[in-house]
């Protein structure tokens, strides 16, 4: 057996393997997604969201744009690996296809050009391929290098922290940086046998000659490049590699409209494995800060996929969603983390079979205050003087006897104890006959208008209502000249997307001051309902965080939208706090 | 030897035969339990115990004395809202102890079985 035949072997077998078992899987992730899934697949497959998926693969999967917004070295690092190594393949190709002008030659004349092209090559533009393949394989080794330093020095980066690995990963990291320097030996190695580089290049080998016994280096560098691609290959599907495919076809899946509703399924395994790990999230979290460092986005996904995710880590999480504005890839990881939390908690969901069916009074606008709101009366007294002023025929609902609003339960995971307390309110709701209904709360608002099936009424959270009856002069407000922050509750921004409505209705009368962490990057006021293994001593270090960089603004009050948030910053006795319909009550004109 | 008065049948815990896994089970995952002082503040502010029988310091007094059954129907009128969470002066995590009762309550029960 010749050398020549038989040393491209363990790549061949490891590019073999690598794609037998991904398309395996992506067949067994679509015979694992509901009926209705794949009808939305057949639907999205000839329309224009296969286009825009195709455009994203590219802007995501090579040039990682959204990594370059969040982290520039990472970005860069990211997009020579991914760019570098595509290029190298695709022009190594056409180089190939020019030397034959054919497109018929042995795929591996491509892949081990340089091994095996060892004549003086004249076709036109040679010189050209072979400078711009030397300089993708340069772009490339950059990354590299980048790679090294950050797995030393991950400061450099503006990373705090990056992702612990398994012991595969270390294999797989490892034959990947091995890979490209690898390959710029061989090739510096070929130059200076065969003269077939560049001008450059054959300069280089034909020094290197002068030291090294270039002769006997060739065939055993070329061979461990063959091995160390196959290596690569077949640890790939085994550790986060797996996201260079995976992540392709999340975005399809993603496009062409596939969610969780609720439950886990495929799709799941489809979204886990698209995670590169990158550790983008690891930074982001507040969690951080209290010393919990195991229960971040990154971690759940790997304890998804190494089918060890324990209670512990799930229902750690404050689901703020920071995580998931930041995310690179886009994996929608609240709505995992909160199907895992359905899945793990179905044996035990209550049945509440002792809710009444209560009487429903006939108006336009029922108001919700909900738990949390008469938790704080004083926004509770504030909405129903905005709403007396406003001469609304209104309902106020929940005024002495309601269920909850279900959101708790839901983050809980008591998908089906949830269903129950929704389906009593949505039926006193819809007997009222109201088409708009006022939550003063967004943990409320966010389960009105996502769960409940009302399609007929209106769910108004109170700071765009009350900025409608300000708009509608139903309500004057008059001019104050106190200075504020306004926090971003989670459930009302990152959430729900209401991010200017209470700006407006607050720049009505005061000086409302911009901060540095707002709107998608608001912190979370470290109260979430969510979160239910978090301390009471890590929550109060996580409020005391946030109103410390409310206070170093110096405002007369941080006002609020969220009841929680409210409750959990008055705690920390650090600067008052007031809910919104508090501030516009306190500057109402009185018409007289 | 007859004293004239003797233990209430229905009040007595006897610690031999008493059920306290539910209780270690909880105790384990969620300590701040322990700190508790009994207060009340809790059952005072409960959702669900507006709506209904429910008193949160009477399901812990069965998750102490091990009154599985009766603990299983009272633990499910929990709304897990989260008030009681708030306005615990002593932070004990109220929401995760419910949701450790109610997952010890199907662990036991199926190892029963």
């Amino acid at each position: 057996m010749k050398f020549d035949d038989i040393f491209y072997y363990p790549f061949l077998a490891g590019t073999i393997y690598l794609f037998a078992v991904i398309i395996g899987r992506f067949i067994r992730w679509f015979l694992g997604l509901s009926k209705i899934d794949k009808i939305r697949i057949r639907k999205g497959f000839f329309s224009v969201k296969t286009l825009q998926s195709i455009w994203e693969s590219i802007r995501e999967g090579l040039l990682h744009f959204k990594m370059y917004r969040v982290n520039k070295l990472l970005g860069y690092m990211h997009m020579s690996f991914a760019l570098g190594w595509f290029l190298l393949i695709v022009v190594g190709h056409i180089e190939t296809s020019c030397y034959y002008g054919t497109l018929n030659f042995p795929f591996q004349h491509s892949i081990f050009y340089r091994y095996f092209i060892t004549e003086q090559t004249d076709f036109p533009g040679h010189v050209f391929f072979a400078y711009a393949m030397e300089f993708l394989l340069f772009y490339v080794l950059s990354g590299v290098l980048l790679a090294y330093f950050k797995r030393f020095k991950s400061k450099l980066f503006g990373m705090k922290k990056t992702t612990r690995m398994r012991y595969g990963d270390h294999i797989a990291l490892t034959s990947l940086w091995l890979i490209f320097p690898t390959r710029f030996f061989c090739e510096i190695c070929s130059a200076g046998i065969y003269a077939n580089g560049s001008p450059i290049f054959n300069a280089i080998g034909a020094f290197a000659g002068q030291y090294l016994p270039l002769e006997s280096l060739l065939k055993p560098l070329w061979a461990f490049y063959s091995i160390d691609l196959g290596i690569f290959f077949c640890a790939m599907p085994y550790t986060r590699y797996m996201h260079i495919f995976a992540e392709i076809n999340y975005i399809f899946l993603k496009n062409w409209g596939i969610r969780l509703k609720k439950r886990v399924n495929t799709f799941t395994m489809a979204e886990v494995y698209s995670c590169s790990r990158c550790g983008v999230c690891i930074d982001a979290c507040q969690l951080n800060l209290a010393g919990i460092k195991n229960s971040q986005s990154v971690y759940v996904l790997k304890n998804i996929r190494n089918k060890n995710l324990t209670d512990e880590v799930l229902f750690n999480c404050l689901l703020c969603g920071k995580c998931q504005e930041i995310c690179p890839v886009g994996i929608d990881v609240n709505n995992l983390r909160i199907t895992q939390r359905i899945e793990t908690t179905l044996q035990y969901n209550s049945s509440y079979d002792y809710l009444e069916t209560g009487i429903a009074k006939k108006s336009d606008v029922v108001y919700f205050a909900g738990c949390m709101t008469h938790l704080t009366p004083a926004i509770k007294k504030a909405m129903l003087k905005i709403l007396d002023q406003s001469g609304e025929n209104y309902w106020f609902m929940d005024e002495t006897k309601a269920p909850c609003c279900g959101r708790p339960l839901m983050l809980a995971g008591q998908f089906d104890a949830a269903q129950k307390l929704i389906d009593n309110n949505q039926k006193l709701i819809l007997d009222s006959g109201a088409k708009t209904l006022v939550v003063s709360c967004p943990i409320c608002y966010k389960v009105f208008k996502e769960d409940y099936m009302m399609p007929d009424v209106e769910v108004r959270h109170h700071s765009e209502y009350i900025l409608d009856l300000v708009k509608q002069g139903k309500l004057t407000l008059k001019q104050s000249d106190k200075k504020i922050v306004y926090h971003d509750p989670c459930e009302l921004g990152r959430g729900s997307g209401i991010y200017e409505q209470p700006r407006e209705l607050l720049s009505y009368s005061n000086n409302l001051v911009p901060i540095n962490n707002e709107k998608e990057k608001a912190m979370c006021c470290g109260g979430s309902l969510a979160n239910l293994k978090i301390s009471m001593a890590e929550r109060n270090i996580l409020s005391e965080q946030v109103m410390n960089e409310f206070a170093s603004y110096n405002p007369d009050y941080v006002v609020t939208s969220c009841p929680l948030c409210k409750k959990t910053f008055a705690k920390t006795d650090i600067l008052p706090v007031k809910d919104i319909a508090e501030v516009v009550v306190e500057n109402i004109e009185n018409k007289n | 030897m007859d004293f004239g008065f003797a233990p209430i049948e229905t009040r007595s815990i006897d610690i031999d035969i008493f059920d306290s896994r539910i209780l270690k089970y909880v105790i384990k995952y969620e300590p701040s339990l322990l700190v508790c002082l009994s207060c009340g503040g809790c059952t005072a502010t409960c959702s669900a115990g507006n709506l209904t029988d429910f008193n949160v310091r009477r399901m812990q007094l069965m998750l102490r004395r091990g009154e599985t059954e009766n603990l299983q129907t009272e633990i499910n009128k929990c709304m897990l809202c989260g008030k009681c969470l708030l306005v615990c002066p002593r932070g004990v995590n109220l929401r995760n102890v419910v949701m450790l009762i109610k997952k010890a309550l199907v662990i036991y029960k199926n190892q029963e079985k």
